[in-house]
């Protein structure tokens, strides 16, 4: 009768840390990014939910069933307790066992079925659960990675981490403890009801009669508790965002003596989180009373009825025991109706806002019928790239990049330079693909970026960042990234033509070191050096360099561009940098000014006139001198 | 996008912290559990009585049976409608009782235990903020939330539940037996044979459940892991269309996961087939005994019930059992947990670092107010001034022993008021040594000295208070912007140091930010680019007019325009501060009256920038790119090509 975890007593979910306080914290933006409320049709909720239980139809019609038949040789117990007080019992003083070996015979039957029954039915259940939790986690896993990198910038890594995380994970719990639940508990309610009327109608309508009053209590602790759990997970996400701040940040908060401060801020915010918590656990306690109340006073006020009819003679002494034992586990599972209300509606906030990720879509798709890039044109490794009438802007609106032409001949060196802001990574992320033009084309000899199916794109165009993100795994497997067939001859290879291979040597296990275990400390400017043996090892035919060298130092500059013209001789190559040192190797350099190409010539041409470039070149060779 | 390692609640041990909880594992559940009691201690009158509450309520619920038979075979057998009515009044006043009472043993619970939560939650907060920086550069932050949140969570559960029900259902199945071998012992033997079998199999599956659960969990963090990467390193993936090799490793683990999680549902469906047949069992066989009593006219009938009734009423404690177990299980896991991160031993301070001690207050209050004096007021003769490295040699506390340490000896002298830049290649232990001026890490061997004073003997505080740091990677904190920038200043500091801080840093843009210096930054706020970031710490680092400032790398997000700008406003700043700036550059070089080049663990050279350039062979490869000597006119046909 009573699922695994029964009386397991109310989990707060630790949501969302970047849901709640959020809404409090940005008053500036109205954007439903920042209030991680993002659009979902009305009713995708349950759409998701249906078309994640609807290719298991089967199974999970299996599961009520075995449900049915379990509750059913549960349920039959006291029936046999009456039939074995009113006919088995006057039965064997008339010397007749026939009776009591059925009832005998029966009670183990059901005992038995109802230990088989319950283990099909947890197995068939979890089987359900897990299948929809495999398919959850792989659609938003997927569509994650499907959803363009504009997306990934302003939906933030952690909002994204926790739609696959916590959100996913109360999903689980709603299915493994309390969707079981609930309909254990209903199945026994509607079996009782029914059998305690079959019984005796009148005892039965008292019963019946008093789901009223529980009903009401139910909804109004529902009403209650919504309010105390939405605070309360409020109140945690505060906590954990303060938490994780600090820990992520130590090094500033030891230098700045923020300790205390942060000690009193985290009291605030941990005391808030108690008390909210307690107000949970009042309310449940409440709940439990009154419950409890209405149970046994419904119990008080059936026995004195029933006792009152069999003392008439009006009842049998067997069916008022039966409908004793019955009330009793009636009445039984009203509290854990209390936790399922509070595991649904924690796992319902969280399907709605996977909903609403999964409602997105990727506005950099990939093409319907993928073309492939015609064979180079020369020797050359390089492809041309053409900007024809290419402007862009966000979809919130402000252009960006407003309507400009570019063409970039095959096996070019172009360096990008302007301020922060002048639209430099927009254009890089153009030609990546990372996003599409709002009108006009991108073309890789004469093809649409558009036409280009992931793997050929990326034979095609490869960028690198400066952020030289390291996957957990070793170093030899953080280079493969940028082509996973290669041998480790080839990865040593790329690593020695960019100057990385001596640091990599002197880690403790040399290539084999894991980046994420003791002593793989690597900074920031080897990380970047890793990214660029990444680079080198796909060997691309544009590739795109986004303030790729900015944590190296000089020399570790220079080999990165002796390894561009050596390795990579022959590439389109687009370099943005800040520093002027890296434009040194260029063909060519366009200077860019509020998404504007304002200057456009070769170093030389440009270092000789009296634009903005003259005046930088001039400025930072005089730090040298 | 933020690139550190996101926040979320993973409960899944993550694999090197955890192997040294291998041996901690072994020792008891319950030795475990009893380190519980100090935060346990002030509440446990509260505890105690609620204890003693739901087994008195327990009780009540086992005497209804008891009524109920005296009824039946009382008032019901002898035909009185009176007896009836007072039956079902006693039925009445015990069910209310019983609600009451259980209701009463949540309320005197509720608020002490989210007390106990919350106070071992400050405890754990409070402790890790003054663990060596050391320890966070191991422990991944998701890891030590998950011991703040979900494993407080598991604790304070336990105390709830398990706690006081192994108590109560031990005392009430005792009760409760006692009282069905009193009414008929042959019956109570009957229902209490499969008790024993009941629970040696719970405990044989709690076993096979616990190692299952575990692995379960460990596998849920490896997807967690895949997850977090596949989200932080989205630009590599996309850059290098490497989707298809993400989506199989998470494609590989999810499956795994699955599986593990189908073996788990199994065993525990297995716990539930037996703790459902065996006394169910029982009471048939009770029945059929019962009944043949009844015949015989051995047994009342309203005995029959009662006792029915009563063994009802223990199958719950007896079921409960199994799980209450499985929870103290997991929150000894938990205790383990928590304990392995208070165990670390923070950093011990020569003149006792406390709060609220009056002495380290004033000497902090002193340091701050001495900042706002002008610069050069060195309290020791200037030779002994300034910030001196001596023989400081130092190696990370996890590396190998007998490895080489990463600075070898280090002498290094900066004059007070002087800057000095540090230039070293990548990898060198640039950012390493400015970690050990403000004790970020312990320097292994050797001293360093502030204006004469050696800093392992100043407070932790008190240090802190003269050397203002910006790191390379610039941390801003959910607060304002005026907030961040004035974290670095003493109490008292207003908009006056706070405009003059920003316009030093270039950081004017925060005035034009929607809500001005109000406007909120950081994981909850306005996102800010690296170049902002990096200016807004800038600016945090000298707001407070610190006497010493170490600055790792401060200038790298920025384009040219905005370096040059801020490199004008800083050297006015450096005219009379003490400080250490690591450069990669000639710009930022240029910004110190002295430059030093660190190779090799050691103090290579020093000098300025323009002599190195000219004597010094590795220096001027580290700031031109060539082999040579270097001036300008080599430089622009030498690179390498």
């Amino acid at each position: 009768m009573t699922a695994p975890t029964a009386t397991a007593p109310e989990r707060d979910q630790p949501e969302d840390p970047h849901g709640g306080p959020a809404e409090a914290a940005v008053r500036a933006a109205d954007d439903a990014f920042d209030r991680d409320v993002l659009p979902s049709p009305p009713g995708a909720t349950g759409a998701l939910l249906r078309s994640l239980l609807a290719p298991r139809k089967a199974r999970v019609v299996l599961t009520v069933l075995l449900l049915l038949l379990q509750q059913a040789a549960v349920q039959a117990g006291p029936l046999l307790v009456a039939y074995a007080i009113d006919h088995a019992v006057p039965a064997l003083r008339d010397d007749d066992h026939g009776p009591l070996i059925a009832v005998g015979a029966g009670y183990l039957l059901c005992s038995l079925a109802a230990g088989a029954l319950q283990y099909a039915f947890i197995a068939a259940a979890a089987r359900v659960n897990q299948d929809v939790l495999l398919d959850l986690r792989g659609r938003i896993f997927r569509h994650a990675q499907a959803l363009s990198v504009d997306f990934h910038e302003r939906y933030t890594s952690g909002r994204l981490i926790s739609r696959s995380t916590t959100d996913v994970e109360s999903l689980r719990e709603l299915l493994d403890e309390g969707l079981q639940e609930l309909v254990t508990v209903i199945l026994s309610f509607v079996y009782i009801a029914a059998l305690l009327l079959w019984l005796d109608w009148g005892l039965g309508a008292v019963a019946v009669a008093s789901f009223v009053p529980l009903y009401a209590l139910v909804r109004l602790y529902q009403r209650r508790a919504g309010r105390v759990y939405r605070k309360r997970s409020t109140a945690i996400a505060a906590v954990i965002v303060k938490f994780v701040e600090t820990m992520n940040g130590i090094r500033p908060v030891r230098a700045f003596r923020r300790e205390a401060a942060n000690d009193a801020d985290f009291a605030v915010l941990n005391h808030r989180h108690e008390r909210t918590n307690g107000d949970a656990l009042l309310e449940m306690a409440r709940y439990v009373v009154g419950s409890r109340l209405v149970a046994n006073t419904a119990v008080a006020g059936i026995v004195l009825w029933g006792a009152y009819r069999v003392a008439d003679g009006t009842l049998a002494l067997g069916v008022l025991a039966a409908a004793v034992l019955y009330l009793r586990r009636l009445y039984d599972p009203i509290d854990r109706l209390g936790m399922f209300l509070n595991s649904y509606q924690s796992a319902a906030a969280s399907l709605e806002k996977i909903a609403g990720l999964l409602a997105q879509t990727p506005s950099v798709p990939e093409p319907a019928a993928p073309k492939e890039l015609p064979p180079p044109a020369s020797e050359h490794p390089g492809r041309e790239v053409v900007f024809d009438s290419v402007s862009f802007g966000y979809r919130t609106g402000g252009e960006v990049l407003p309507r400009f032409s570019l063409t970039l001949p095959a096996g070019q060196t172009v360096a990008v330079v302007g301020s922060t802001g002048a639209g430099k990574s927009t254009l890089a992320k153009l030609l990546a693909r990372f996003y599409d033009p709002s009108a006009g084309r991108v073309l890789l000899d004469g093809t649409d970026l558009r036409d280009l199916a992931v793997p050929e794109l990326r034979r095609g165009v490869v960028m690198v960042t400066q952020e030289a993100f390291l996957f957990s795994g070793t170093v030899a497997d953080n280079i493969a990234v940028g082509r996973p067939e290669a041998t480790r001859e080839e990865i040593e290879r790329a690593a020695k033509a960019i100057g990385a291979h001596d640091f990599i040597a002197a880690l403790p296990d040399g290539y084999d070191t894991d980046v994420r275990k003791r002593g793989g400390r690597i900074s920031a400017g080897q990380r970047q050096l890793v990214g660029f043996a990444r680079a080198l090892l796909a060997d691309p035919a544009v590739l795109i360099l986004d303030e790729a060298t900015s944590s190296l130092d000089i020399p570790g500059e220079r080999a990165v561009q002796r390894a561009m013209a050596t390795v990579l001789k022959g590439r389109t190559a687009v370099v943005i940098a800040h520093r002027l040192s890296t434009v040194e190797i260029a063909d060519r350099v366009l200077v860019m000014e509020h998404g504007r190409i304002v200057e456009d010539g070769t170093p030389d041409e440009l270092i000789a006139g009296t634009g903005r470039f003259a005046d930088l070149h001039r400025a930072w060779r005089d730090s040298l001198a | 996008m933020s690139t550190k390692p996101a926040p979320t609640t993973d409960l899944a041990p993550d694999p090197a912290p955890e192997a040294a909880q291998d041996p901690a594992e072994r020792h008891s559940t319950v030795r475990a559990l009893l380190r519980l009691w100090p935060y346990v201690r002030p509440v446990r009158a509260r505890l105690g009585t609620a204890a003693a509450i739901a087994i008195l309520a327990s009780c009540v619920g086992l005497v209804i049976p008891l009524v109920l038979k005296w009824m039946v075979d009382g008032p019901v057998a002898d035909r009185d409608p009176a007896g009836v009515w007072l039956g079902a009044l006693y039925l009445l006043l015990l069910g209310l009782a019983e609600a009451l009472l259980f209701g009463f043993r949540r309320w005197l619970v509720a608020r002490p235990l989210a007390g106990v939560e919350a106070g071992m939650r400050a405890d754990l907060y409070r402790h890790l903020q003054r663990l060596p920086v050391a320890f966070h550069d191991r422990w991944a932050s998701g890891q030590l939330l998950s011991r703040g949140t979900t494993d407080l969570m598991l604790l304070r559960m336990f105390l709830a539940f398990p706690l006081t029900f192994l108590l109560v259902n031990g005392v009430t199945i005792l009760i409760g037996v006692g009282i069905m071998l009193v009414q008929d012992w042959t019956l109570g033997l009957v229902i209490l044979g499969p008790a024993i079998p009941v629970m040696i199999t719970c405990g044989i599956f709690e076993k096979k459940y616990s190692a299952v659960a575990r692995r379960a969990q460990d596998q849920v963090g490896d997807l967690t892991t895949v997850v977090e990467e596949s989200v932080l390193g989205i630009r590599i993936i996309k850059g290098f269309g490497r989707h298809r090799s993400q989506a199989r490793a998470f494609h590989e683990l999810s499956h795994t996961l699955r599986g593990t999680e189908l073996r788990k549902a199994r065993l525990l469906a297995a716990i539930w087939a037996v703790i459902v047949t065996l006394p169910e069992v029982a009471i048939g066989a009770a029945l059929v005994v019962g009944a043949v009593q009844v015949a015989d006219g051995a047994l009342s009938a309203g005995t029959l019930v009662a006792f029915l009734s009563t063994a009802l009423a223990l199958r719950w404690p007896v079921e409960s059992i199994g799980f209450l177990l499985a929870m103290s299980q997991e929150a000894a896991t938990a205790t383990d947990r928590y304990f392995e991160v208070m165990d670390a031993e923070v950093e011990a301070d020569p003149v006792a670092e406390v709060e609220a001690d009056p002495v380290a207050e004033a000497r902090a209050a002193e340091g701050a107010s001495r900042d706002v004096r002008p610069r050069g007021e060195a309290r020791l003769p200037a030779a002994a001034g300034g910030l001196r490295f001596e023989h400081v040699r130092f190696r990370y506390p996890d590396a190998a022993p007998g490895s080489t340490p990463l600075l070898t000896d280090i002498d290094l002298h900066i004059r007070p008021g002087e800057s000095m830049a540090l230039v070293g290649a990548t990898g060198s232990g640039k950012t390493t040594l400015t970690a050990l001026v403000p004790r970020l890490h312990e320097v292994t061997e050797g001293r360093i000295t502030l204006d004469g004073a050696d800093i392992a003997t100043l407070s932790r505080r008190e240090l802190r208070s003269m050397v203002a740091v910006a790191f390379e990677e610039p941390t801003l904190f959910s607060a304002t912007v005026g907030e961040n920038v004035l974290m670095g200043a003493g109490e008292g500091a207003g908009e006056k140091e706070l405009d003059r801080a920003l316009a030093i840093a270039q950081a004017d843009f925060a005035h034009a930010l929607p809500e001005g210096t109000g406007t909120q930054v950081g994981e909850q706020g306005l996102s800010l680019s690296g170049g902002q970031r990096q200016r807004l710490a800038l600016a945090r680092a000298v707001v407070g007019r610190p006497r010493f400032l170490v600055l790792d790398d401060p200038l790298s997000a920025l384009d040219v325009h905005t370096e040059a700008a801020v490199e004008a406003a800083l050297r006015q700043v450096l005219a009379d501060t003490t400080a250490l700036i690591v450069a990669h550059r000639p710009s930022t070089v240029l910004l110190a009256d002295r430059v030093a080049l660190l190779s090799e663990g050691r103090i290579a050279a020093v000098g300025t920038h323009h002599e190195l350039l000219r004597t010094n062979a590795e220096y001027a490869h580290l700031m031109s790119g060539l082999d040579g000597h270097g001036d300008d006119e080599g430089f622009q046909g030498g690179d390498g090509r």
